[in-house]
Formats: C-alpha cells, sequence, structure tokens
C-alpha cells in the first residue's frame, strides 16, 4: 500500500517484518528434535492434545511446528499433500525430506516478501532413512532452511533449550533417553513438565512403514518416572 | 507445493486433490469398448474374532492365463481389506487410490475414518467409475474389516453402480463366486472360529476353481496358494505361503478321507 509522502527502506521494512514474526514465535512454548539409535523424537510443550505441533507427513517423515497454530497447520496439510501427489506419481521411496524442507523454504520466503504480514512461524522436518540414518531441517519464517546435526530446537527459548541438548546428547541414547533428553532441556533447571503438557512422538525404523508413532500419555509418564 | 485459499481447498478429498493437479486416476472419454472378463474368486467371512478374506491368484486374457500369482486381496489399511474382481488394471488401481485416500484423510484429520465411512468411499468410487464399467472394464470388489467401535468384523459387497450392500455371513465376487458362495452356504455357521472360516474359504476356492476356467487352485509344484487373509483386532495379517499350503494339505486329507 503507497503512502504519499512516506518512504520506508527495504532494509527497514524487511527488519519490521522479521521482528514482527519473531515476536509471536516467541510467545509460544518450544519444541525439540532429538535424534537415537534408530529414530528421532519430537517433543513439544503443549497443553492441548488435540491441537498437534508434532505430526506425521510421509512413511518416515514428520513435522514439528511452532508460532500460530492456524498457519503451522496449514503447512503441515500442504507437506502432506506435496508428498502424496510425490509418491503417487513416482514411488514412495523418491518421497524426501530435503526436497520437502526446500519447498517449505520456498513458500515461507516467498509469503515472507510478498504477502502482507509474514507467517508467525518455525518448524522441522524430520526424516529417518531405511538404514536409521536421520535428518533434521529447521525453516524460520522468512525461509531461511538449515540442517541440523543430532538435535534441534524451534520456538521461544530456543537458545537456552539448545545449550542444554548440546551438553545432554550422546551418540548411543535410546528412545527413553531421548524423550528425557528433550523433556528436561525444554523445562530447564527451575522447573517440571507434566506428560499431560507435554505431546511427544516418534520416528522409529522400527515401526514398518509408517515410522511415525504417539506416545500416549500413560506412556510419556511412565519414562519420565525413571 | 499445494496451497490453497480458504473456500477452494479440497480437504480430505484426494481423488480431488489429485484431479485438481492434472493427475486424473480414473479418466472417463474413452472411445469403444473393451472386453476385459470377469475371471476371479474372490471371498470374505465373518468368524468370531474378526473377518477372513481370501482370493484366487489366476489372472487370465481370454482363455489364456495371464499370471499365476496375482494379488487379489489388499490391505486397504491396518484393520481392513479389499478383495477385487473384475478388469485388473482399473482394478489395481481402484485399490491405490482407495489406500492413498484413507491414509491420507486419515494424516489430514488426525484420525482415521470409521468402517462405514470407508465402505462408503469405496461406493463413491465406484460410482465414478461407472462410465468405465459400462465400456467393459467393470470392478466389483468386496471390503471386509474389523469395526473397532462395534468390536467385530464386517463386510460390504458392491455392484458396478456403486451400490453398497452390507453381508451379515459373507461375500463373494467374480467368475467362481456362485461356486464359491455355495460351498461356503452350506458350511457357515455363526460361530466359526477363525481357523474353521479358513477352513472354509479353503474348500470355497477350491470347489471354484475346480468348476470355473478363470480361477486358480493351489499350485503346489511351485508353492503358489489362493491368497488367505484375517482380519481381527490386531490388525490385518496375509498368511504365508506355506501356512496357507498347509491349510490346503488339511483339505486334501479331508477329501482323500471322502
Amino acid at each position: 500500500m503507497a503512502m504519499p509522502g512516506m518512504y520506508v527502506s527495504p532494509e527497514q521494512l524487511m527488519q519490521d517484518r522479521a521482528d514482527y514474526a519473531r515476536k509471536g514465535i516467541s510467545r509460544g512454548r518450544s519444541l525439540a528434535a532429538v535424534e537415537y539409535q534408530g529414530g528421532i523424537a519430537l517433543v513439544a510443550e503443549n497443553a492441548s492434545s488435540t491441537l498437534r505441533k508434532v505430526s506425521e507427513i510421509y512413511d518416515r517423515i514428520a513435522f514439528g511446528g511452532v508460532g500460530r497454530y492456524n498457519e503451522f497447520d496449514q503447512l503441515r496439510i500442504a507437506g502432506v499433500r506435496y508428498a502424496e501427489l510425490k509418491g503417487y506419481q513416482y514411488s514412495r521411496e523418491d518421497v524426501d525430506a530435503r526436497s520437502l524442507a526446500n519447498q517449505y523454504a520456498q513458500m515461507l520466503g516467498q509469503i515472507f516478501t510478498h504477502e502482507m504480514k509474514p507467517m508467525e512461524v518455525e518448524i522441522v522436518v524430520a526424516e529417518i532413512d531405511s538404514n536409521g540414518a536421520p535428518e533434521l531441517y529447521r525453516i524460520q519464517y522468512d525461509g531461511t532452511v538449515a540442517d541440523e546435526q543430532h538435535w534441534c530446537c524451534i520456538g521461544g527459548d530456543s537458545e537456552a533449550v539448545l545449550d542444554r541438548l548440546s551438553d545432554g546428547w550422546s551418540q548411543d541414547l535410546d528412545r527413553d533417553a531421548a524423550v528425557r533428553l528433550a523433556v528436561t532441556a525444554l523445562a530447564g533447571t527451575d522447573r517440571s513438565i507434566s506428560a499431560q503438557e507435554l505431546e511427544v512422538a516418534v520416528l522409529a525404523t522400527d515401526n514398518g512403514r509408517r515410522c511415525f508413532v504417539r506416545l500416549e500419555d500413560a506412556e510419556t509418564e511412565a519414562l519420565l518416572a525413571i | 507445493m499445494p496451497f490453497y485459499v480458504p473456500g477452494e481447498d479440497p480437504g480430505t478429498d484426494f481423488l480431488n486433490l489429485l484431479r485438481r493437479n492434472g493427475l486424473d486416476p480414473f479418466p472417463t472419454t474413452l472411445p469403444g469398448t473393451i472386453d476385459a472378463g470377469h475371471a476371479t474368486t474372490v471371498l470374505a467371512l465373518r468368524c468370531t474374532g474378526g473377518v477372513v478374506v481370501a482370493g484366487d491368484r489366476r489372472a487370465t486374457a481370454g482363455h489364456l492365463i495371464s499370471h499365476r500369482d496375482m494379488q487379489k486381496v489388499f490391505p486397504a489399511d491396518e484393520h481392513s481389506a479389499v478383495a477385487i474382481a473384475g478388469a485388473a488394471g482399473p482394478a489395481i488401481q481402484m485399490v491405490r487410490v482407495f489406500q492413498l485416500q484413507l491414509e491420507y484423510y486419515e494424516k489430514i484429520e488426525g484420525k482415521p475414518l470409521t468402517l462405514e465411512g470407508k465402505a462408503n468411499q469405496l461406493a463413491e468410487m465406484l460410482r465414478g467409475h461407472l462410465p468405465q464399467a459400462m465400456q467393459g472394464l467393470a470392478v466389483v470388489p468386496i471390503f471386509a474389516g474389523f469395526d473397532q467401535t462395534r468390536e467385530s468384523g464386517r463386510l460390504f459387497q458392491f455392484d458396478v453402480t456403486g451400490g453398497r450392500y452390507e453381508e451379515q455371513d459373507y461375500a463373494t465376487s467374480g467368475s467362481g463366486s456362485l461356486h464359491a458362495g455355495t460351498v461356503i452356504k452350506l458350511g457357515y455357521r455363526k460361530d466359526l472360529s477363525e481357523s474353521e472360516a479358513l477352513s472354509l474359504a479353503v474348500k470355497a476356492l477350491w470347489h471354484a476353481a475346480d468348476e470355473d476356467s478363470a480361477t486358480g487352485g493351489p499350485d503346489p509344484i511351485r508353492g503358489i496358494y489362493p491368497v488367505l487373509t484375517v482380519i481381527t483386532d490386531q490388525g490385518f495379517r496375509q498368511l504365508s505361503d506355506e501356512e496357507s499350503g498347509a491349510v490346503f494339505a488339511d483339505f486334501r486329507e479331508e477329501l482323500a478321507e471322502g
């Protein structure tokens, strides 16, 4: 919308949009993804048990989103559609996280520069290949995509969570240990998070074709009690 | 990446999504007719823990056998199966799109369709397939599954127009269906156990193959046996060729004893 007598530099415009998006994202709770032997655990702090932050995209691919729910859910659905169409047109093995992450990056970049308002979201795309080799991509509100190693965190308090993940991560984590690490990293030192306030899912190579499995609250509670 | 504004969103309809992206799975404007026959025997019958679904392995082209190890019973999802009779190409395509539709719905909505919803979805696909059926490429499936809300097996029969009929005891389809149906009818009881239902399915398939040239029987030389599957609250399970072979071996003894 051009206003007479008013000039805003492109730098300022981008800066304002980025600040706006960051502010929206930082209001929400964080989500952590942690690799372990034979899988990837995705753990989000989420008071709702019906509005999901972590979901299944395809056989070996999972999605995690933080920020504005309606926006990242729109991205989740677009991702499911992209994967299903690609798998239908070619083969299921041709659907991979790298190209999906690139599609998300293109879309978020386009929206960031061309739309009235950027999306107030940050997302993670996780994949586990048939040999158990994991891939993690973090995509930001402006389309910046990063290829993460071993763990990653998105959302409000991500810097502090990342430090705790880096301190606690090791090559030989199993599923339960990975979930516990993610939960303690999200909680920090001065509080604890109950199973009811958590959303936990894993991509596990031992779960047949569809690797994505949600953990029930009772299951999460049991493994956190150890 | 497909991205839609509200109002134009195709929602949970996978077929619509395919069409919107230039991938119509069932093109309907074909000239002329093709005679693709109806060569098969597939059947489903309820048992105490769920439902048994079975089918022979033969595919024919006219009087020739084109495949000896065709799969005609497919898992639709974890707790249901679809068995097909009719033109092989369109039937397999329909099963593939049906499987994708069920999983797609589950992912978009966050929970699976009810068994009734799945049966209606298949009926809808058949209705859309009617123009091709009129051209000789008919598909007549059976849909069966374990209904987790009712905690029992259920089965549905269809016709080429998309008519959907729930059956209480058993259903058969294909060129050998008359013979198979009669055998099941004579041996059926409400309280059949899973293994009794499997034995009855094997008996029905054998008699169908014995009378109908387009239905294949057991092939012990190659180790190819009709497909036997069971759906219970534990989900879909297909018996291995060895397991199916063993059920046929029991039936052979029964025949030998007279």
